[in-house]
């Protein structure tokens, strides 16, 4: 299947930003488990490896904006939908789960894991209905 | 939606890639118009019309003709 420049633009920013987050994340770890981040820049040095993944958002938005075949833009569509409702509902449950002193605490960012495994099943559902898109 | 596109399509002896191609989109889009699983924004819709040179009526089936036709 012949994917379209938006497409290629899209993956090109998220190849970036991976990069990026690795960049920022691997020496952010290791300087806070050595203690080595001065506590002057700590909320920087913490903030940084998190950016990249907000450039991940910024790109499947510019994709969305960037793409012209209407039908490929709607089957991505339907995939943040579903990324967004199943993080959404689980981040929910887990919080009252958590509020109820049921299961321990989790860091706020596996909200983000979640969405991009809803994306996944997006991309399955796609699949199973229309015939088109991946899991 | 019901269309004739396919039958428009064949007439021509044009593949899906032909027809998508004529109107900038993906052979998926083409798939997905002509199996009826996705209906076209209305800017499409009359690329499609006139691309055949036929009103949109005459390639799409209107739901709700369809629909008093069956009653």
């Amino acid at each position: 299947m012949a994917r379209s420049s938006a497409w290629k633009r899209y993956n090109v920013r998220v190849i970036w930003l991976t990069l990026l987050y690795g960049a920022f994340l691997l020496p952010a770890v290791y300087g806070f488990k050595h203690q080595l981040v001065p506590h002057s820049i700590a909320y920087l040095v913490a903030i940084l490896p998190a950016l990249p993944i907000v450039g991940i958002f910024v790109a499947i938005g510019r994709y969305l904006v960037e793409e012209q075949d209407e039908y490929v833009r709607m089957l991505m569509v339907r995939q943040t939908l579903w990324a967004s409702g199943v993080s959404l509902s689980a981040a929910t449950i887990w919080g009252f789960l958590e509020s109820f002193g049921l299961i321990g605490r989790v860091d706020g960012y596996y909200v983000v894991i979640a969405w991009f495994f809803g994306l996944g099943i997006g991309g399955c559902v796609n699949k199973l209905t229309l015939g088109d898109g991946g899991c | 939606m019901e269309n004739k596109l396919r039958v428009l399509r064949a007439e021509r002896s044009w593949s899906q890639q032909d027809l998508a191609e004529r109107l900038e989109v993906s052979r998926q889009s083409v798939n997905a118009i002509e199996t009826g699983k996705y209906d076209p924004s209305l800017p499409l819709a009359f690329r499609i019309a006139e691309l055949f040179s036929l009103p949109i009526e005459e390639i799409f089936v209107s739901p709700s003709r369809r629909s008093s036709k069956a009653i």
